[in-house]
């Protein structure tokens, strides 16, 4: 992530994407396959480190082995007829300046935690009053003889992060044709370099 | 910061190769364009640099403490903004830390800064 200034002075926190070169993969239709959706590789990968089956699949498609093969389902009419097998997809050729995009990522593993960061539970509140050591706990999990259960889905600890995140409405902000880059602003889900999906 | 990150950056280089070099202990003049309605003018605050933070990077600040009717104020800038006309290096100081957040705690006399000598040859 990094920040620039906007034409309107404003200091905008931002995040640069490399989106592409992309190659088309598989093109499925209605007819064979029962939808329609255009599936999408990225990322350079060694011959050696690619199961067999697909490097088949990339060589049908005549491209070297991919590391990220992400299928589109229902993708917008205006790019229909346009996709082909083997065809790349660029940047600049999807995404035009001032555009909102969604991006879907898998966020940063949190670990074990506990109620207050993983749900946003308030916690007790106060170190006073006769409060011991449970400043942090969940509280109360449940009534009493009725009935005698806790409830499915009760919000406790546990792992937390590392889910599928989408975040919505990302402006972008700015478009490198020749290095494939996009700016976006606010922030994405996981890690620096990691893979996140894109949709217009 | 990886490369492509660069690539954004770089577009700021400009933007900051025109102020002078400056760091903490040194004072200067900033001048900040300041909105009022629909006209615009020009303040200047004169002060110590007191840190600069995050460098050689988009969000890299500085802040100048200068004390006006004795009251300590402190000013926080982004290096990149927009609104900054222009820097001037009034006086070098020499320091012996990166951030000078004790001047805080003096006033007066004890919150002096020694002249820095730059010998020219």
């Amino acid at each position: 992530m990094t920040s620039i200034f906007s034409a309107d002075g404003r200091n905008v926190a931002c995040t640069l994407i490399e989106a592409g070169p992309c190659v088309v993969t598989q093109v499925k239709n209605v007819e064979t396959d029962g939808y329609n959706a255009v599936q999408l590789a990225f990322g350079e990968r060694k011959e050696k480190n690619t199961p067999k089956p697909l490097i088949g699949h990339f060589k049908k498609a005549g491209t070297t082995p991919k590391q990220k093969v992400v299928e589109f389902r229902d993708f917008r009419v205006e790019f229909e007829g346009q996709v082909e097998l083997g065809k790349s997809v660029k940047a600049g050729e999807v995404f035009v300046e001032g555009d909102f995009v969604d991006a879907i990522g898998t966020s940063k593993g949190k670990g074990f935690q506990g109620v207050v960061k993983r749900h946003g539970f308030g916690g007790v509140g106060g170190q006073t009053h006769g409060q011991h050591n449970r400043q942090r706990h969940p509280g109360s999990i449940g009534a009493c003889s009725w009935p005698s259960r806790v409830f499915k889905g009760m919000r406790m600890a546990g792992r937390t992060g590392g889910d599928r995140v989408k975040v919505i409405n990302l402006r972008i902000l700015k478009v490198y044709p020749e290095q494939n880059l996009l700016l976006v602003s606010g922030s994405v889900p996981g890690p620096k370099n990691s893979f996140v999906i894109l949709e217009k | 910061m990886s490369d492509l990150m660069k690539i954004v950056e770089a577009e700021y280089s400009e933007a900051r190769a025109k102020f002078p070099s400056f760091k903490a202990g040194d004072t200067i003049n900033v001048h900040v364009r300041i909105k009022e309605g629909n006209k615009e003018r020009i303040q200047q605050f004169q002060g110590t640099v007191i840190q600069r933070k995050n460098p050689n990077s988009n969000g890299e600040t500085f802040t100048v403490r200068k004390v006006s009717n004795g009251v300590g104020v402190e000013r926080i800038f982004p290096i990149i903004s927009p609104s900054i006309e222009q820097i001037d290096l009034v006086r070098q100081g020499k320091v012996r830390r990166a951030r000078l957040f004790y001047l805080r705690g003096r006033q007066g006399k004890a919150a002096r800064i020694k002249e820095k000598i730059v010998h020219k040859h």
